[in-house]
């Protein structure tokens, strides 16, 4: 079946990361060499499931049907443009070296090592910033309109986390026009009839055919309909799981539905409690938000942030008594200044989001909800002029202003940090195919490259290296062993997912409770973002392990799902999205709570350096600081689901570091 | 503070739609357009009715989702925001507001405020792309594009296809759409190849579509969330003559 | 069918292409406009040169001149309606439903009274054309030149059309419409056309106002003057002459 070399799916459930042999920089060009092909009469006899249709999902699935596969692409948006990818703002990386800066792909290869707190895989991030380069041409030629230099070449801009410019931006909007071309992209290839689209259509579950991932059951989001689709190999690319904290700065739709369904199918989870937090969104004003704006980093260039140094001030600018512009200098505490003297207000979004919270926890934060700080530009108007700042910051300014109604020439913004990305994913190989064999993942929906924290402007990146040159390259290397068509919807298989899916719906309208979905997702959000959010503890987490069940119970007893489910029903895609959040929750924190050590996004409050640390007393790093375990935790967390209620099985890839060498994270 | 909704309900696409009366209480200025909805859908759902449907997603502006036309204009009369960006705060104690869904025979209704602009991802189809193989690209700086050029470009591309421009439209033409697409691909060298067939095709996808013309009210352009200028549209009127002259001489 | 005349069937089947039908026309329209009104002020210089422009017009190219001119003014005329009508009708099926609460953010109330206006022209120019071209009334078909009795007195048939205030009155409305049309379909013929950019949109709108301005001035002038006693037929003067459509001369 398999090659050798994406055998990973090994019943005693080690994990194989398939990882080619030789020096890292040579791995992926010899695995070029040797991979398998297919010929060009025969591809078109293979069929391929792409679920999603963001930077990952659009740009496999309009290359595969390039190469003349026939795909079927799903996502459940109106239209492959919208998925949420299209929000990414800053930029994408690519080691191009325009501005003869000392950038390389090694250099991209170690600050994304190094910036992900020495918790990816090695061979994978070496590839990415390899493919970083190819990426910048394809999008060129597709028309994508980079920002440039009078001249005409392409301009670059720095960005968290590097000391070189390699960032290429499209204004505010990059996300969404590396969208937009991978969107033509796929829409050429849908009308050369080499993809078939199926919008406003949500995939339900997968299926598993003789131990191999042969197609999915989807609910057509318009009629109702169940259906089922089978094809030679499945692709997910379904982006990551902030959601399941409620509030964040995902779109209202992105769930971890495929996901953790593939988790129940066979699919290990892998790193699940590496959650993004970034540091500049607008506050939360009250029980009816329903998302979290981010305000562009790039704000902390020129901002100041600060709380009053006490936390009686605070209390006084939060009940309106006294405005920002009250507190005399003196008595305001610019901590990121203080605590990070050489970074300042530029440090990783991680410290800087914990730093906030940490304010806050003290009594000292500022919004209404007592959940912000101030980032003030007042200095920076008084030093630049106001004109100088509008030029660089207006729209935001504009768009802060149209959410909260403030004034920021005025007024000091009030930010806090909020759930942006997540690394922790489905586990996958080399070749992106998880321990399920015909399973692949791409995107943020698998863990590979970031990980225990993403760089800026590598998340675009990684989508679409993905999508365009990785699985394009990886796929016949499983493919190669599959007879085509082997696998109909005719299957038993099939008719059993159906049926567990339609009882599933059943169920969900059968509750005929008392409380929203929302309400419900709420609570949970409000529970993991307390428990397993910016910083986590072993109690706090043993209590969110036995408040999730509780939650589920309720759920399961008391949800209300109005109407009928033939036809559009979105409170029904919102339990139904919900319920696998509550589920997933679980998992997530179980890995946070087995996790013992601090590293990236993940901050357990017993593993922080103190004054008695070495690495504090000569001055490396700061009281408070993360404390990574390399010794013990220096591997990936891939989590087997074991059934219901049953807590699920770690199995552990340990992370080898040949060309590197671990070290603490040092921005002091 | 308080408000009264007339909202468009229809069951489903074939069903006969009607304006039903909404209360909507006790709605913080704070909370978003979108929000308010959600805060009334709670209601209705817990007094056992069926929650107002509206398509939604990023609620950031970004991603073109949401769709509705409110008090007679898409999106807002406040330049350059979409629904998900309208804050209640504009609202005043005791208004009444309509909500209706997009209105063009292009963009039959799903259901209740939700419509269906798949027929935008058929005028993309049709020729609104640069036809690159994925890996048959040149180096990006192969091709200098100047900075007045890259910025044109730029402006048509921030387009998210939310049809606003269609249904404010009293023809529902999509001729800023289209013109937008064009015109950033136009602009560019890498898009200048395919130039003549990327119009012809998208405006005959845009006409079978059943759209409407351009009376060049400029209608579109007011309500444009991303404000992109009917510029783009006399710019496509060019390009087409252009075209029409090429495919006839040559 | 050859490669030639399938792109054109193409071209009068696009949206596009029936506009630029319509753009095409309207500058000819515009220019027989301008034209006609520049003969017309010759009243101001009196009877004589205002007749010798007549009888120029009657006798260019030995008569063919003035046939030619109006084959190519009723086709554009013919082509301009043709187009706009077809186009209005694909316009209101495109927009098949209404909001219930209908409103427009910038459309100028010129632009939405284009098919009225034009429509109304139409009226007007029949009866303009029986009134003074084919001039049914035998009064003013009649009349003579003082100076050169075997030519027309164009002169003297201006001064006794607009007599009746009925018939100024109707003129007074048909113009005022006409260059509300204009108003709008001036500054349209260049967006159509593709000549409306960033740097040419304010000049384009102003001339489009300043010609509808013009013509308006030029045309109405001489029916209210003439109405008014101002601008009279001397040398008739001892003649009774209630020179009325309806009513012929003794």
């Amino acid at each position: 079946m398999a090659s050798e070399d994406s055998s990973s799916n090994i019943p005693d459930g080690s994990l194989n990361s398939a990882v080619p042999p030789g020096p890292l920089p040579d791995k992926w060009t010899n695995y070029k060499a040797k991979a398998k092909l297919i010929n060009p009469s025969n591809k078109r006899k293979y069929s391929v499931i792409v679920v999603g249709s963001g930077l990952a999902g659009g740009a496999a699935a309009a290359t595969l049907s390039e190469l003349g596969y026939q795909v079927n692409c799903f996502c459940y948006q109106d239209s492959p443009r919208r998925a949420h990818s299209i929000a990414a703002q800053g930029g994408i990386n690519g080691a191009k070296n325009y501005q003869n800066d000392g950038d390389s792909v090694w250099r991209l290869f170690y600050d994304t090592i190094k910036g992900g707190d020495f918790r990816s895989r090695e061979a994978n991030v070496h590839r990415l910033a390899e493919i970083s380069l190819q990426i910048i041409d394809q999008c060129v030629a597709q028309g994508v309109p980079f920002a440039r230099e009078y001249g005409g070449a392409l301009a670059n801009r720095s960005f968290g986390g590097a000391q070189v410019s390699r960032t290429f931006y499209a204004r505010g909007q990059t996300g969404q026009q590396l969208l937009l071309g991978c969107y033509q992209a796929l829409e050429k290839e849908i009308a050369k009839g080499g993809v078939t689209m199926h919008t406003r259509t949500e995939m339900l579950d997968l299926v598993v055919v003789d131990g191999h991932a042969k197609g999915i059951v989807v609910r057509d989001l318009v009629t109702g309909e169940i259906r089922s689709h089978a094809a030679d190999t499945v692709i997910l690319a379904t982006g990551g799981y902030g959601n399941v904290f409620f509030l964040s700065t995902n779109a209202m739709g992105c769930n971890v539905t495929a996901a953790l369904r593939a988790n129940k199918r066979g699919a290990f989870m892998a790193n699940p409690c590496f959650t993004q937090i970034h540091p500049t969104c607008i506050p939360v004003s009250g029980d009816y938000q329903s998302k979290l704006t981010l305000m562009s980093e790039s704000l902390r260039n020129d901002g100041r942030i600060w709380v009053p140094k006490s936390a009686d001030d605070a209390s006084k600018i939060r009940s309106g008594q006294l405005k920002a512009t009250d507190i005399p200098e003196e008595a305001r505490d610019y901590f990121l200044e203080r605590k990070y003297p050489s970074f300042g207000n530029l440090a990783p979004r991680d410290i800087s989001s914990r730093s906030a919270k940490e304010a806050c926890d003290e009594g000292r934060g500022v919004a209404k909800t007592g959940l912000g700080v101030f980032l003030d530009f007042s200095d920076a108007i008084n030093r630049l002029g106001v004109e100088t700042i509008k030029a660089r910051y207006g729209n935001l300014f504009q768009m802060y202003e149209k959410i909260t109604g403030e004034d920021p020439y005025e007024l000091p913004m009030k930010i806090y940090p909020a759930v942006h990305y997540t690394m922790g994913g489905l586990w996958v190989d080399y070749n992106l195919m998880s321990n399920v064999p015909g399973l692949h993942v791409l995107g943020e929906a698998n863990f590979s490259d970031h990980g225990a924290n993403r760089l800026g402007a590598s998340a675009l990146m990684q989508g679409l290296a993905d999508g365009y040159f990785v699985i394009p390259a990886t796929l016949p290397n499983y493919l190669a062993g599959q007879k085509p068509g082997g696998v109909k919807t005719d299957a038993p298989e099939f008719r059993q997912v159906e049926a567990e899916v339609k009882e599933r719906i059943a169920k969900l309208m059968a509750v005929g409770g008392t409380r929203s979905v929302d309400s419900f997702h709420r609570e949970l959000g409000m529970l993991v973002w307390d428990k397993c959010g910016m910083g986590r503890t072993k109690e706090g987490l043993e209590e969110a392990l036995a408040k999730i069940p509780q939650i589920r119970e309720e759920f399961w007893k008391n949800v209300r799902v109005p109407g009928s489910a033939d036809g559009t029903n979105m409170e029904l895609e919102k339990a139904w999205r919900v319920a696998d959040f509550i589920d997933f929750a679980e998992i997530m924190c179980h890995d946070a709570l087995a996790r013992e050590e601090s590293c990236g996004g993940h901050f357990r409050e017993e593993y922080q350096f103190t004054a008695e640390d070495e690495e504090v007393k000569n001055g490396y790093t700061n009281p408070g600081e993360a404390m990574r375990r390399d010794d013990e935790f220096c591997y990936v967390s891939a989590w087997e689901f074991k059934g219901p209620g049953v807590p699920p099985v770690l199995h552990k890839e340990p992370l080898v570091y040949e060309a590197v060498e671990l070290s603490v994270r040092s921005y002091k | 503070m308080n408000l009264t909704l007339k909202v468009w309900r229809q069951s489903s696409p074939n069903a006969t739609g009607r304006i039903e009366t909404y209360e909507a209480r006790d709605i913080p200025g704070e909370a978003s357009f979108l929000e308010m909805l959600d805060i009334v859908n709670t209601g209705i759902i817990e007094a056992g009715g069926e929650p107002i449907h509206f398509d939604h997603d990023c609620r950031e502006g970004i991603c073109g989702s949401c769709s509705l036309a409110i008090n007679g204009v898409p999106h807002s009369r406040e330049n350059g925001i979409t629904t998900c960006q309208v804050h209640m705060r504009k609202f005043r104690e005791g208004d009444t507001i309509w909500i209706e869904p997009f209105r063009a025979r292009a963009f039959p209704v799903i259901k209740d405020l939700m419509v269906d602009r798949s027929a935008f991802d058929r005028i993309i189809a049709a020729g609104g792309f640069i036809d690159v193989r994925t890996g048959s690209a040149p180096e990006a700086n192969a091709i200098a594009i100047g900075k007045e050029d890259a910025d044109e470009a730029f402006d048509a591309a921030t387009c998210i296809g939310c049809g606003a421009c269609v249904a404010a439209c009293k023809n529902a033409s999509a001729m800023l759409f289209v013109g937008a697409k064009a015109a950033h691909l136009n602009i560019l060298p890498q898009g200048h190849p395919e130039k003549d067939k990327r119009v012809l095709a998208m405006v005959r996808q845009m006409d079978a579509e059943g759209f409407g013309n351009c009376t060049n009210q400029y209608e579109c352009e007011a309500v444009c969330p991303k404000e992109i200028s009917a510029d783009v549209i006399a710019k496509l009127n060019r390009d087409y003559a252009a075209a029409v002259v090429r495919e006839a001489v040559e | 069918m050859n490669a030639l005349g399938k792109t054109l069937c193409r071209f009068w089947a696009s949206s596009i292409g029936k506009k630029l039908v319509v753009a095409i026309t309207g500058v000819m329209l515009v220019g027989f406009l301008l034209g006609h009104m520049t003969g017309n002020l010759l009243v101001y210089q009196g009877r004589e040169d205002l007749n010798d422009y007549a009888y120029f017009l009657h006798h260019f190219l030995h008569g063919w001149g003035i046939w030619l001119a109006r084959f190519g003014i009723i086709a554009a005329f013919v082509l301009h309606i043709i187009a706009t009508i077809s186009l209005t009708r694909q316009n209101r099926a495109a927009r098949s439903s209404q909001y219930a609460c209908e409103t427009t953010v910038q459309a100028s109330p010129s632009s939405r009274l284009m098919i009225w206006s034009g429509l109304t022209v139409i009226a007007f120019v029949i009866f303009h054309l029986f009134h003074f071209t084919v001039r049914v009334d035998p009064a003013l078909a009649s009349l003579k030149d003082p100076a050169d009795p075997s030519r027309h007195d164009v002169y003297g048939m201006l001064i006794a059309g607009f007599q009746n205030p009925l018939i100024v009155l109707f003129y007074l409305v048909s113009i005022t419409l006409l260059c509300s049309h204009l108003s709008h379909g001036i500054a349209s013929i260049f967006q159509t056309l593709g000549l409306r950019t960033e740097k040419t949109r304010v000049p384009i709108e102003r001339l489009g106002l300043a010609i509808s301005v013009l013509l308006w001035i030029g045309f109405l002038s001489i029916p209210l003057l003439i109405v008014t006693g101002v601008l009279t037929d001397t040398e008739v003067t001892s003649m009774a002459t209630p020179a009325v459509l309806s009513e012929p001369n003794p």
